[in-house]
């Protein structure tokens, strides 16, 4: 190594505290070139692969510029041997850290080590250092713009990645950089939506704005055929919305050939997911919400927002004042939002006057025929305010009521001209202007006002209320034709000591007079005119001459003179009073730009909707089916297959760098299941059930310690089954905290017990299946476990359900419907497995085994003539086409008992037999369990006393005393759920009939010793009495 | 987004900015100082200000103006908010006595509003319920406008990583919630339950709003008689406090303030309890009375001197009150149970109520 003599020495050099060789300076210590070569030198230290010499290179370059010596040429060998070093550290904080030092260092010399390190950290293991370089993407792409293709492919990748943590940020890079890729989304659209409310909170912001933008190049507008049937009620009710008029009709010719409104599931997605962080302490997010709601929900959906944005006017006075500004422009287009919070605006003394007047825009703009006696008898005590800029603009406000609201228009007028004898200057000249505007409207019923005005002349001195009323004399000289000449008179006097906006108006007075009345005024307007032709502004003087040649006829002046009367008393337009808030809603709110009015740098326009929807299925993600490890080489290959590069997407390194077991082998759960190829949906219900997943999670520390074992048990075969999970139904949703301690309970039963002669087949099994009754064979053992499982799953799973609760039951009964003799080999049992039946909320639903013992096939199954009693219905379950030998068969139908334990007759057909069959459910089986509070509870049975209310002394068996058998006897003798109680001796349960949904109460109450008293409370009188009756059997048995 | 940010005195100094992007000069500051001058009082500065190259946005607290410098489109709340909590966690930082926790380390947590291996000797949980009243009377002391908000701060040290459940005897009292991002949304909507692992110290879980069909019960009355004559230099002035339904608890500090107008010279006046200060220069006057007594109702009389010759004021000032009553919550919401699992410690719980006066105002 050549250099390797040259450092020795400099070593040396260094070592020693004089330094002699840096101390130098350049210019005397020699030529230039030694210099540059001892850089060369220190780069060739910092390129060895010793950390000594790196850390000797350092401190040297370090004393240079202690020194004051430029070293910016070393720069990017310092940045590629000691910075990058620590990307590759095995600390991930350290990895992030080092990228993010890396990318804060605005040298474009270093672009390509930036993007190498941004490739590198975009594919780590670590979401955390994952997140950085989405982080460090804006920043490159601020340096060096040169790079976007390369930028967007990084962020194409981090776009795809499944954790929370890198969603918001990859987001933001996607905003800075490449926010017209829309088509970058569309993979990731659902995974965002169901992320979104994971995501930490300002990047819950970027992405609710960027999918506003997205959703509205997407979908079409959910209010597009509304507004067509909105149009005339609307008009009616207020004649303010000419534009949605318009826009209505221009949209009726189109709407013809339209195929009617049905809103893209991805559109009600969107909405869904959004709504809850309306709930969040963050301004910012609500704000977010807020407006995504506003450009994009149906009309009838908007007003939730209204509830959260007042909630935020509470906040700090910047807050309020950028919340109010949105409010302001949301309330010009849907009034009826806000109008029941018109009071949250109203304005106290020590509001900062710039929200006083944005709430007083608030209010104005909520005004209307039935609330404008109240906001104007507001209005009167903000007139006596201090704040006399707020005063100002209470009056401005008065004026613009007036204006919108015909019928208050005389009582306003009349106050505003009370207002005139004011103390304060700035009050009355304020009025006078505004009421200028409103006598424009009707001045032939308003001469008195204007001659009180002229008065005023006399002593009010600010120039634009003095302007307004010479204005308004002269406009209107004809009804006060006696007094006008005079106060050109006195303004003639005054002239030169006015105002150049009042001079301007006494020469339109004089010009005005002149052609009314010249016979009283033709002296004074040459006087005036006289005056100003030697005014020293210009304006003046112009105006002057000007009017002189028009009115005054002289041999020169020709044609346009005969013309002047109309051209100074034309009839002029009255003026429109309206918010300044009106048509801001083509910036998408929450804007900077929305706020400022003006379209801001980097403000990207909100489109509009487009008339054809573009394809939906874009958005749909193809779930691999292939496994998920994939090495790097395989996806390069990937790249150009279009086919697969979208579920790469999904799968790719970010899925495999995934840190979380559980999505893992999720997928790979997903893969096995490979029968269904119900793709895009899929995906989104897997998701979902992760999100579902960590709330559980909660749960299951509820639960005593010994479950946890089970619960581990649980999610490994939950995996295997994500897919039948995913198909499952939405009525599936139900369950319960109550019920997790009796349903643990069952699951504790080990599956291999349940050894017996009879095999399920895994293809028949639907979601509502509960544990085969029958013991099955060993060698079916896994299926059946993964059958209880599943079951477990769902109770736990969407334990979140709210009021309507799946049971807490002890051990399923089950009854027989056909012995196996009378059925000639066909044996048939029935249990209630306490579900709601999918499809009709009131019928119970029966769980049907059917046992095939003969040795031939069972073919065609079914029900058949059914013959309810008067109002009870049957929904028989589907037709078994055949049953092998041996095999059992399980099925739901559903039955409506009408509240009674009236039997359900039917008859069960084969192709050969038919036998007469009946269902007489218990009466505890006729409800279903509800979620009620303490008080709600107390409240209820308040409500059902006397006869609603039997009662029942019993007493308690030895083995049916504690807390755990007495919960467990009653609800698995009636489908009930327990109701929190605060006292020790007591259990209450409640549950609502499923037919007609009265209330069904129960208390048990413990007295000292083994005695007891069961309560029941419900209106329906039989099914309490055989209710308590079954209970208390139940209970001493 | 941020590109710069200054920090602004109450004399205008700017004492400390920070550049992230590159250095903007501090000269953009003067767009900011000529809307300073226009505003007259800070509260009225406009918290968004466009300049030809930057929009400035800021936010005044503790006398100190945070000014963010923007390049380009952000929506401003995002920005206003995030300067907020900047200066809650200075106020944490500087103000308060445990520093070295509230700093954030859990980037990483799969939880990370909660730093791990968190540990206490005392295992303890506290809850404060406040809710406060915000008002406006009339003169005649009819409610024009009450509605009742209300916040749960807690303060929780426990080892480990506990989960938490608070449920309410009446949630349904809760009509608008948010929450601290521990809270586990689902649960609330379906079971109306709080379920949370807790962030660890001190931290607000919850803040609501009272629905607005429950009657606001108003805990205190002013009587008032306040009059300026014409023609006149001196004024009556006259108000009693007493208090209306307080559910049979005390309210204490009591602290009554009003804007006088600007022809007031000087009050003469004598409080039956407490003390008060008029403050010639601002106009206000304000009398901190404690406690109400019922049995001998706090007034403060006397005479208002007026400037001589002008005429009497046109407005009556508005009476702004605070106060606070301890073990109450009005609007009645009251805490069942608060759980814990996930650790095998027993902590000690503790819950808290009390109502305070928001912006209470009476009109005169």
């Amino acid at each position: 190594m050549a250099a390797s003599p040259a450092y020795g020495e400099e070593k040396g050099g260094s070592s020693s505290l004089g330094e002699p060789e840096y101390g130098h300076d350049p210019a005397s210590g020699g030529i230039f070139s030694s210099d540059y070569k001892r850089h060369d030198d220190l780069k060739e230290m910092l390129d060895s692969n010793k950390d000594s010499l790196k850390l000797e290179a350092m401190k040297r370059i370090v004393a240079m510029i202690a020194r004051g010596k430029n070293a910016s040429d070393l720069f990017p060998a310092v940045v590629k041997n000691v910075a990058c070093k620590n990307i590759e550290d095995p600390n991930q904080l350290i990895r992030a850290s080092a990228l993010r030092v890396l990318s804060s260092i605005r040298v474009p010399i270093i672009v390509p080590i930036m993007m190498l390190a941004i490739k590198e950290a975009a594919s780590d293991m670590s979401p955390y250092v994952r997140k950085t370089a989405a982080h460090a993407i804006p920043k490159l792409y601020s340096l060096d713009s040169d790079q976007k293709d390369q930028l967007i492919e990084v962020i194409e990748k981090l776009l795809a990645d499944k954790t929370t943590l890198v969603a918001g940020s990859v987001v933001m890079a996607f905003e800075e950089v490449c926010p017209e890729r829309i088509d970058l989304i569309h993979k990731n659209y659902r995974k965002l939506c169901n992320l979104l409310i994971d995501v930490e909170e300002w990047g819950q912001v970027v992405i609710i704005n960027m999918l506003t933008r997205y959703a509205r190049t997407q979908f079409l507008s959910p209010n597009q055929n509304e507004s067509l049937l909105e149009e005339s009620a609307e008009k009616a009710f207020y004649g303010s919305e000419e534009e949605d008029t318009k826009d209505a009709k221009a949209e009726a010719a189109s709407l013809a050939k339209r195929k009617p409104y049905v809103m893209d599931p991805d559109h009600r997605l969107l909405l869904r997911n959004t709504k809850p962080l309306l709930q969040s302490r963050n301004a910012a997010v609500v704000m977010a919400v807020a407006q995504l709601y506003f450009h994009l929900a149906p009309k009838a959906e908007v007003g939730v927002i209204a509830k959260a944005l007042v909630r935020l006017l509470r906040s700090h006075s910047e807050v309020q004042y950028v919340v109010l500004q949105n409010v302001a422009t949301m309330s010009i287009k849907r009034r009826g939002m806000f109008e029941p919070y018109l009071k949250s605006f109203y304005i106290r003394s020590t509001d900062p006057t710039q929200i006083k007047i944005l709430k007083l825009e608030v209010l104005t703009n909520l005004a209307n025929e039935t609330n404008i006696s109240t906001i104007l008898r507001e209005f009167q005590t903000y007139i006596r305010s201090m704040d006399k800029d707020f005063v100002a603009a209470t009056i401005q406000a008065i004026g613009r009521c007036a204006t919108n609201i015909g019928k208050v228009r005389d009582t306003c007028l009349n106050g505003l001209v009370q207002l005139l004898s004011n103390r304060d200057e700035l009050v009355v000249a304020e009025s006078v202007v505004v009421i200028k505007k409103l006598l424009q409207m009707q001045p032939a019923q308003h001469s008195e006002i204007i001659k009180h005005m002229a008065k005023l002349t006399d002593n009010i001195q600010v120039p634009m209320a003095r302007a307004s009323i010479l204005w308004l004399i002269g406009e209107y000289c004809e009804h006060v034709p006696k007094i006008a000449p005079d106060v050109l008179r006195k303004m003639a006097k005054s002239f030169t000591n006015e105002e150049d906006i009042v001079k301007l108006q006494v020469i339109n007075l004089a010009a005005k007079l002149y052609l009314t009345n010249s016979k009283q005024s033709k002296l004074l307007t040459q006087y005036v005119l006289n005056l100003a032709k030697y005014d020293q502004n210009y304006d003046i003087r112009d105006r002057a001459r000007f009017i002189r040649q028009l009115i005054v006829p002289t041999e020169k002046s020709g044609a346009l003179n005969k013309y002047a009367k109309k051209l100074f008393l034309a009839q002029k337009p009255a003026p429109i009073l309206e918010s300044s808030f009106k048509d801001r809603d083509h910036f998408q709110l929450g804007s900077l730009s929305h706020l400022l009015n003006a379209k801001a740098v980097g403000y990207q326009e909100l489109p509009d909707w487009p008339d054809e929807a573009p394809d939906p299925s874009v958005r749909n993600v193809e779930v691999p089916e292939w496994t998920k490890c994939t090495s790097r080489e395989k996806r390069k290959e990937k790249v150009e297959k279009p086919f697969y590069s979208d579920s790469e997407g999904e799968s790719g390194p970010t899925e495999s760098a995934d840190s979380e077991p559980e999505s893992a082998s999720e997928e790979s759960g997903s893969s096995s299941s490979s029968g269904s190829s119900s793709s895009g949906s899929e995906e989104e219900e897997e998701e979902e059930e992760e999100e579902e997943g960590s709330g559980e999670q909660s749960e299951d520390k509820e639960e005593e310690e010994e479950k946890r074992t089970k619960r581990k048990e649980k999610e490994g075969s939950r995996k295997a089954t994500s897919s039948e999970e995913a198909s499952a139904s939405e009525s599936s949703s139900s369950g319960s905290d109550s019920g997790s301690e009796a349903e643990a309970k069952q699951r504790k039963v080990p599956p291999s017990s349940k050894a017996g002669p009879k095999e399920i087949s895994l293809l028949d099994l639907d979601d509502f299946t509960p544990p085969p009754p029958q013991p099955v064979p060993s060698s079916s053992i896994v299926s059946t476990s993964l059958v209880t499982d599943l079951e477990g799953l769902m109770l736990t799973d969407t334990s979140l359900a709210p009021a309507l609760l799946s049971p807490a039951f002890g051990a399923v009964r089950t009854y027989e419907l056909l012995h196996r003799m009378a059925g000639e080999g066909l044996s048939v049992e029935y249990c209630f497995s306490r579900r709601p039946f999918p499809g009709d909320p009131h019928m119970v639903a029966v769980q049907i085994q059917i046992s095939n013992n003969t040795d031939a096939e069972v073919k065609s199954l079914r029900v058949s003539e059914p013959k309810p009693l008067s109002g009870m219905r049957i929904q028989e379950f589907p037709e078994i086409e055949r049953l092998a030998p041996g095999d059992t068969a399980s099925v739901v139908m559903g039955i409506d008992f009408c509240d009674s334990t009236q039997a359900a007759n039917f008859q069960l057909c084969t192709h050969t037999r038919h036998f007469y069959v009946s269902i007489q459910p218990p009466v505890g089986e006729l409800m279903a369990p509800i979620f009620m509070s303490e008080n709600e509870f107390k409240k209820e049975q308040g409500k059902l006393m006397g006869m609603s209310e039997i009662t029942e002394k019993l007493t308690l068996p030895e083995k049916c005393r504690s807390d755990h058998t007495i919960v467990q006897q009653v609800t698995s003798a009636a489908n009930v759920g327990r109701v929190p109680c605060g006292a020790d001796n007591e259990y209450r349960f409640a549950a609502k009939t499923v037919t007609s949904g009265s209330l069904v109460l129960i208390t048990l109450e413990r007295r000292e010793g083994t005695a007891a008293q069961l309560t029941v409370n419900s209106e329906k009188m039989v099914i309490g009495t055989m209710l308590v009756k079954d209970i208390v059997q139940a209970l001493v048995q | 987004m941020i590109h710069s940010l200054f920090l602004i005195n109450a004399s205008g100094d700017i004492f400390l900015e920070k550049h992230w992007k590159s250095v903007v000069s501090r000269s953009v500051c003067d767009y900011f100082f000529e809307a300073q001058e226009r505003a007259s009082e800070a509260e009225n500065v406009p918290p968004v200000i466009p300049t030809p190259h930057h929009y400035l946005l800021s936010v005044y607290r503790h006398k100190i103006f945070f000014v963010a410098v923007i390049q380009s489109e952000v929506p401003p709340l995002f920005v206003i908010e995030f300067l907020h909590r900047v200066v809650d966690t200075f106020q944490d930082y500087f103000g308060s006595t445990n520093v070295g926790d509230q700093l954030p380390t859990g980037q990483l947590s799969v939880v990370p509003w909660r730093r791990t291996g968190v540990k206490y000797t005392n295992n303890e949980a506290y809850f404060d319920v406040i809710e406060e009243i915000d008002a406006i009377i009339d003169k005649s002391g009819s409610t024009i406008t009450a509605e009742i908000q209300g916040v749960i701060d807690a303060c929780v040290k426990l080892t480990g990583m506990p989960d938490l459940t608070l449920s309410f005897m009446n949630p349904r009292l809760l009509d608008d919630v948010s929450f601290h991002p521990c809270v586990r949304f689902k649960r609330w909507e379906s079971e109306r339950i709080l379920s949370f692992i807790p962030p660890d110290g001190n931290f607000r879980l919850l803040s609501y709003h009272v629905s607005a069909q429950n009657l606001v019960a108003i805990p205190v009355y002013v009587k008032h008689n306040i009059s300026f004559r014409d023609n006149s230099s001196l004024g009556r002035f006259e108000i009693t406090v007493g208090p209306k339904q307080t559910m049979g608890k005390t309210v204490e500090g009591v602290m009554v303030t009003s804007q006088m107008p600007k022809g007031v010279l000087n009050m003469t006046l004598t409080p039956s309890q407490g003390t008060h200060i008029f403050d010639p220069v601002t106009k206000l006057l304000s009398w901190d009375v404690g406690k109400i007594n019922p049995q001998k109702l706090p007034s403060l009389k006397g005479s208002v001197s007026l400037q001589a010759g002008t005429s009497k004021p046109d407005e009556n000032p508005t009476i702004n009150l605070q106060f606070k009553i301890q073990q109450l919550a009005i609007s009645g919401l009251k805490v069942n149970r608060l759980d814990m699992y996930g650790e095998k410690y027993k902590p000690f719980k503790g819950i808290k109520y009390m109502t305070k006066a928001g912006k209470f105002q009476v009109r005169t």
